[in-house]
């Protein structure tokens, strides 16, 4: 196994003192692979993904990036880091055009910017094509490519994804995972939580299931997927629901 | 006639100089969400520097340093740019309402404090001594007022470009970004409270200058033109102009000040004998009931900000 490049040790956190929602959660994440984070209601995913983000106070443990310390980084410094944090929803700026959006996204880039918004125009076509529109006319799922491209252009190592998915139909839910999984083979890590289950495992590599802010059992995405355990206890009625 | 045209010029100056004023709260509340409640404050910061920096010695107070006018000026906005600098580090981590409260608080204090510590700017009696610039080239009478109003009006024009490009650059973009969603903004690396304590501060320099153009023009200022009243005047100009559009900023200035000048003409003119006494008073009940009735009826103001309109076959600006 390659070295991580974000790790996650005995995390305590939430969103009051005292009242952890997480406890001393821990996972790893290795380069250019997908790791999931799935788990029932309330289990703490998300919770997890903002802690990491430095969007939540971590009162223990502590969480490592490419060996170097970011357990209580502002949020706004992550991305000189090389961390791209996509929020669940009210992920772009609507009031903006989308060119705008990518621009402001763009900025820490420079002079590498002209070179850096052509090539994500090439990749998400669909944007290039609305780019004087406001991002607030957007559907769901272009809204989340949207969101998705501006985390690409801060040029980031890691991309924490809060359910790029939510709210999407099915089929726009699966190109945005599909591409979510193109990425990483330009060598980029996606620390993923997800409630589409199902489709989330078919493209990981590797997953963390969490419950009630505990880790539970981890292991790769596959094996997992055929796993009855965890099929029962986590995921059984996603499933019957999803089939 | 000429008594009408005096009476004109005299109300658009006023109405210019609040002009200002409105733009630069457009900025902090229209463009980029900041509840500034203690508008007063950072207005009479800048009329006070203004009158202290650029009036002749007085005894009993600070002041009387004579300068060069136009340094005197910039030298108000930068006592309000100071003044809101230090607010701006205590109270814009607070959120809308308790931010609004905040400042109140401010302009509360700001004005009993220039009411009590007289060895700072006179107290009650507020700042005498000084001398409107070329007064003696121009004298007192309408050719000095009709000069000044074309000061004040290409200063406000000036404001309105500035704000105009502002708005456009990068930095107004991120403006309403952060506007929008914080969040969002923090992860594209961008730092919230800095920005934020940028545009608060901007806003209070524009607030002074508004400020010293208003002592400028009346050679005076003093508590009682520091009321918590001229903070809900200018609200209700920007409020009813359309918060985030600069011009529909300069449009509820003239428009609430010519509504104000005229209900307080109307109210003298016809109110019964009885009721004269109270006219203040009635005034403040229809600004109340305007701000009231806009955020009910048509809370984007006249001349709304321009958001939802696609901008499709534009060329790129960036």
């Amino acid at each position: 196994m390659p070295e991580a490049v974000l790790e996650a040790r005995g995390v305590t956190a939430g969103y009051v003192p005292d009242l952890p929602i997480l406890h001393e959660v821990s996972l790893v994440a290795h380069p250019a692979q997908i790791t999931l984070i799935i788990g029932p209601n309330g289990a703490g995913k998300s919770t997890l993904i903002k802690a990491i983000a430095g969007l939540l106070p971590v009162s223990a443990g502590q969480i490592t990036f490419g060996g170097a310390d970011i357990t209580h980084i502002r949020t706004d410094q992550l991305a000189a880091r090389g961390i791209a944090y996509v929020p669940q929803t009210d992920n772009i700026f609507r009031s903006l055009t989308i060119r705008q959006n990518l621009d402001l996204a763009l900025r820490r880039a420079g002079a590498g910017a002209p070179a850096r918004l052509a090539r994500l125009l090439e990749q998400f076509p669909a944007l290039a094509d609305k780019q004087r529109d406001k991002a607030g006319t957007l559907s769901g799922g272009q809204r989340q490519f949207l969101a998705i491209a501006m985390a690409l252009a801060t040029a980031p190592k890691l991309i924490l994804m809060d359910e790029p998915s939510a709210g999407l139909s099915p089929k726009a839910a699966q190109e945005v995972l599909e591409h979510a999984r193109t990425l990483t083979r330009s060598g980029v890590s996606i620390l993923l939580v997800e409630q589409n289950v199902n489709q989330a495992l078919r493209l990981a590599d590797h997953c963390f299931i969490l419950a009630e802010g505990r880790n539970q059992i981890d292991g790769p995405a596959d094996a997992l997927l055929n796993n009855k355990v965890v099929g029962e206890i986590y995921l059984g009625a996603r499933r019957m629901g999803a089939a | 006639m000429i008594g009408v045209i005096s009476y004109l010029v005299f109300f658009a100056t006023t109405a210019s100089i609040l002009a200002i004023a409105v733009l630069g709260l457009n900025l902090q509340w229209g463009n980029t969400g900041l509840f500034n409640g203690g508008v007063v404050a950072f207005f009479g910061a800048g009329a006070y520097g203004t009158l202290i920096l650029g009036g002749t010695p007085q005894a009993g107070h600070l002041g009387g340093y004579g300068l060069f006018y136009p340094l005197a000026l910039l030298g108000g906005m930068a006592i309000a740019g100071l003044v809101a600098w230090i607010v701006g580090l205590l109270t814009l981590r607070l959120r809308h309402d308790y931010l609004a409260i905040a400042t109140f608080g401010v302009a509360v204090a700001f004005e009993n404090l220039m009411r009590n510590a007289e060895w700072l700017a006179g107290g009650a009696k507020g700042v005498r001594g000084f001398e409107r610039p070329l007064r003696d080239a121009l004298g007192d009478g309408f050719t000095y007022n009709i000069f000044f109003f074309l000061v004040v009006l290409v200063i406000l024009i000036a404001t309105y470009l500035f704000l105009e490009r502002l708005v456009a650059s990068p930095f107004g973009r991120l403006l309403r970004a952060i506007r929008e969603d914080e969040e969002a903004a923090q992860s594209l690396g961008k730092n919230p409270a800095r920005v934020r304590l940028m545009a608060f501060i901007t806003g209070s320099v524009i607030l002074g200058l508004a400020g010293g153009l208003y002592g400028t023009f009346y050679a005076f200022v003093s508590p009682q033109d520091v009321l918590p009243t001229l903070t809900f005047q200018i609200w209700a100009m920007l409020i009813v102009g359309g918060a985030g559009n600069n011009r529909g900023a300069i449009f509820g200035a003239f428009l609430i000040w010519g509504a104000w000048t005229a209900s307080g003409w109307a109210l003298s003119r016809f109110a019964p004998i009885e009721a004269q006494l109270y006219t203040g008073s009635v005034q403040f009940i229809l600004i109340g009931s305007v701000i009231v009735g806009m955020l009910m009826w048509r809370p984007h103001g006249l001349l709304p900000e321009r958001l939802v309109v696609s901008q499709r076959g534009k060329t790129p600006s960036a």
